[in-house]
């Protein structure tokens, strides 16, 4: 629950930013994040929410990481990452 | 354990690192000459301890013990009760995945709604006011998680929420439990490690005070196996040159401050109070209670939550044998309960440690807890220095 999941920001509507994960575009919210989140920026999103910016320097890392946890199928910390998608509505593709 | 051995074909990203760090941490330990216990509060760290085989690669003198850091763990029974018996009300109670089959005192809401109760899962606090929004009937969160989910739970409040929607809290803040188990009697926890992302929102500078009143080391770790090595290795050092301090290891993350926009709107909604963690202790303001001002939204003001009606049910016999409390205060290891991995696995958990990802019985069922090393495929034994 702790995990959260990393996305792209695609655009920022207000307080909901169309975020893509792995090519999947979902909604959210950025009531919580403690910067000015704008298009091209990483976040890390926890059960709906953005809540942090993530800095250029660790993007790749960060990336890197929820790829091979994502790779574990039936694992528990791939159900986890796959829990915390599933908290952001999924968006059309042209959102 | 068929799920969890695909995970041991996981590499780390850099075992080369993985092994110096390994070195460093048997020095660290092997410099001590005693036997050094550590806890960490996070399900996730336990998950990636566990699928990495990281306790291969620890000395023998050096013990990490998960604490109660499993939120769907240390949700208590009459926490449960509420949700269970406002359902059977027929009020309709949203909640994590993980909470409907946790048990409560006699009845689980997976139970209730095995009985025709509404019972509905969400992933987030947005689809239980969706829910709310879609209908006319009574709707309330029942609400779970650490400080790192009740942000979130608060941002939705402050946002507005339609008037049939109503939140049970259960969340619970994480400081305050560390000052119980670190004073627990018999307890040998010598520092702790803390969770990288409910230090986000927190900041690390939160467990300064802990650390002065309890002259215990604290370093914040992120949860990828190097981060958790190179983490182990500095509090070994920190207890061994007797340095009570905060240490962040996670700085891509974590500042002292945290996310101040996030605390500020935890503490609007939500208030610190006393309140027991399951099979634990009455743990003093670490439960999120809601504030006064948000009365109107609270599902134990607005309705009249009856448990008699679930007194007529005679607890399962099991419970009994469960030592999930131990297990969560880190004074036993599931491998010491007699029910673990026989009467009491993941499809049909006797307690609330085998229900959720992050309790320590499912993440041991599925891994292995303590790897067996004399066995040819014991998990990444290349660490070993």
């Amino acid at each position: 629950m702790c995990l959260g999941v990393p996305g792209r920001v695609v655009s920022v509507e207000g307080l909901v930013a169309t975020v893509d994960f792995w090519g999947v575009r979902r909604a959210v919210r950025l009531e919580l994040v403690d910067e000015p989140v704008q298009a091209g920026d990483y976040v890390l999103n926890h059960v709906g929410f953005a809540i942090r910016r993530i800095p250029e320097e660790d993007i790749q890392g960060t990336l890197d990481l929820y790829e091979s946890l994502l790779r574990g199928d039936g694992d528990l910390m791939a159900a986890d990452v796959r829990a915390e998608l599933e908290a952001n509505p999924e968006q059309s593709p042209d959102a | 354990m068929p799920e969890g051995a695909d995970s041991r074909q996981l590499k780390f990203r850099d075992p080369a690192r993985a092994r110096d760090l390994g070195r460093a941490l048997t020095a660290a330990a092997d410099a001590m000459g005693r036997t050094v216990s550590l806890m960490h509060v996070c399900g996730s760290h336990e998950q990636a301890i566990a699928r990495y085989g990281l306790r291969a690669a620890f000395p023998r003198s050096l013990d990490v013990i998960m604490g109660p850091g499993c939120p769907v763990c240390i949700t208590d029974t009459p926490e449960v009760d509420e949700g269970v018996a406002l359902a059977r009300q027929g009020v309709t109670i949203a909640t994590y995945g993980d909470m409907v089959k946790v048990p409560g005192t006699v009845l689980s809401l997976g139970d209730a709604q095995a009985e025709g109760a509404k019972v509905e899962v969400v992933y987030s606090v947005t689809q239980a006011v969706e829910l709310a929004r879609a209908t006319r009937e009574p709707v309330v969160f029942f609400a779970t998680g650490f400080e790192t989910t009740a942000v979130a739970t608060a941002a939705a409040l402050l946002g507005g929420v339609p008037d049939n929607f109503s939140v049970l809290s259960a969340h619970k803040y994480i400081p305050p439990v560390m000052e119980i188990v670190a004073e627990m009697p018999g307890s040998k926890v010598e520092g702790f490690l803390a969770a990288g992302h409910a230090a986000t929102i927190t900041g690390w500078g939160v467990f300064e005070a802990f650390v002065e009143r309890h002259k215990l080391p604290v370093v914040v770790a992120g949860f990828e196996p190097l981060d958790i090595l190179a983490a182990l290795v500095k509090l070994v050092e920190l207890v061994r040159d007797r340095k009570p301090e905060v240490v962040n290891m996670f700085p891509r993350c974590v500042t002292r401050e945290g996310n101040r926009n996030a605390q500020e709107q935890l503490f609007k909604v939500f208030r610190p109070a006393g309140g027991r963690w399951r099979g634990i202790a009455h743990v003093p303001n670490g439960n999120l209670r809601l504030r006064d001002e948000w009365a109107h939204v609270d599902a134990r003001r607005r309705f009249d939550i009856d448990l008699r009606p679930l007194w007529k049910y005679a607890p399962p016999a099991l419970v009994q044998d469960c030592i999930c409390g131990d297990i969560m205060a880190g004074i036993a290891n599931p491998k010491q309960c007699k029910l673990f991995g026989k009467e009491c696995v993941p499809d049909t958990p006797v307690g609330a440690c085998m229900v959720s990802s992050e309790g320590t019985c499912k993440i041991w069922h599925l891994y292995g807890g303590v790897p067996d090393l004399s066995s040819p495929d014991a998990p990444q034994a290349e660490v070993r220095p």
